[in-house]
């Protein structure tokens, strides 16, 4: 067992765990915040992707020690008062059907605007699709996923 | 997975003492393959030695056209350093297509190319550029380097440090990536300078990446895709698997070559 400490969601948590522990269990069964999603368990499909000190990555391919002293930010940390604009666009866009996948595309949805923004480059569709290469959405809805993080690009 | 026990490395030297202490005890770097194999349960290391945070491990030096990138450097840190892109543009764009975004956050060049996984794309990079792979003990030439699928010149507890290399003139890197995993199906690396050219394939081969010789000599005459019309792949030494058999990347090695070559301009 290690003692981890970390920020997560702006609060600073501080927890015993097996050094095995994924980042996805640390922070879904020891924190509950269950909004971080385990689709695959293999690396494929995104639906983990949290941030960690600001980038995305899939918690479910890191270990809760090697987040330790880092800022994690979850799904349930994206919105103030009001939904984030990549949630807003998401809900303005029906960019989900059975919504499994939506915690992880808008916390890689976040990750890119922020990313492109930071480089003065422009994300369009062929960039939000090759951005997209590591979320799998298994209703195939991309579309309007496609168009939501089109949306919030413009008003992020 | 098997529980195994975490030690967080200081810098390489911490790291080799604490590798030397562990019963069975293997490196972690950015995590993106290790991490996924002992969830398989392939590997059940006893100890985990992290490097991902090695303080001479880390950061990009770039001095005139020789290239030197920290082994803990991240794929989407290589793939964004505006330094190498200066000189060698195509190690960057081979970089910004390696897994998905958040994969390239996490995984490390010095991981790629210590593992040499037969479909990873840096280990033709290295060839091709006829990189020098650095460890805590000493250089190791990337044509000594890479001794099969797998598998490395690397010895029991010794750890990759950093890469250096020498820019080329032109170079390029060709990739077919299978469109589930995004592995290469057949990536071609080709670079051009003051000491010839140089042809490395990943993804294809039946022993992991390799250089095309004859390839190198076809364009140290003529530096054009059409230079490799008259030569064929032996399938014999290609992979052969559900995604493509022999045959199909014999035939694929020439064409993404042709399309390296041309985008090496």
């Amino acid at each position: 067992m290690t003692t981890v400490s970390m920020t997560v969601n702006g609060k600073a948590v501080s927890s015993d765990v097996e050094d095995r522990t994924l980042l996805v269990d640390f922070i879904r069964e020891q924190l509950r915040l269950t909004g971080t999603h385990v689709g695959c368990d293999t690396s494929q499909c995104g639906a983990c992707v949290v941030h960690v000190n600001g980038t995305a990555m899939k918690s479910c391919t890191m270990l809760a020690v090697s987040a330790n002293d880092a800022d994690i930010t979850t799904i349930e940390g994206v919105a103030n008062d009001d939904l984030h604009p990549m949630q807003k666009a998401f809900n303005d866009n029906h960019g989900l059907q059975c919504g499994f996948c939506t915690p992880g595309m808008i916390m890689s949805g976040i990750d890119m605007v922020n990313r492109y923004k930071a480089e003065g480059k422009k994300l369009d569709e062929t960039a939000i699709r090759h951005e997209l290469e590591g979320n799998i959405c298994r209703c195939t809805g991309y579309h309007n996923i496609v168009k939501s993080i089109s949306q919030a690009a413009g008003e992020m | 997975m098997h529980n195994t026990t975490y030690h967080k490395a200081r810098n390489a030297a911490d790291a080799a003492s604490l590798l030397s202490g562990a019963e069975d005890g293997t490196l972690l770097a950015g995590g993106q393959t290790l991490i996924p194999t002992m969830k398989a349960r392939l590997a059940a290391p006893t100890d985990l030695v992290d490097v991902s945070g090695a303080s001479d491990m880390r950061g990009i030096i770039v001095s005139g056209n020789r290239v030197t990138i920290g082994a803990a450097t991240t794929h989407a840190e290589v793939a964004g350093s505006s330094e190498i892109r200066a000189v060698c543009p195509s190690i960057c764009d081979l970089a910004a297509n390696i897994g998905d975004p958040a994969v390239r956050n996490r995984g490390t060049i010095g991981g790629s190319v210590a593992n040499n996984d037969p479909a990873a794309d840096y280990p033709a990079a290295m060839l091709a550029l006829g990189a020098t792979i650095q460890t805590n003990t000493r250089e190791i030439a990337a044509d000594e380097f890479f001794t099969g699928m797998f598998d490395t010149a690397l010895d029991e507890g010794e750890i990759i440090t950093g890469v250096s290399f020498t820019a080329p003139a032109k170079g390029a890197y060709a990739k077919f990536p299978n469109p589930a995993s995004r592995y290469a199906m057949c990536g071609v690396f080709v670079a051009s300078g003051d000491a010839g050219t140089r042809v490395a394939i990943t993804g294809a081969g039946s022993d992991g990446v390799f250089r095309a010789t004859d390839m190198e000599a076809a364009l140290n005459s003529n530096f054009s895709a059409s230079a490799l019309d008259g030569l064929s792949v032996d399938a014999a030494n290609m992979l052969s698997d559900i995604h493509g058999d022999s045959a199909y990347r014999a035939n694929l090695v020439k064409v993404m070559a042709k399309r390296a070559v041309t985008g090496a301009g």
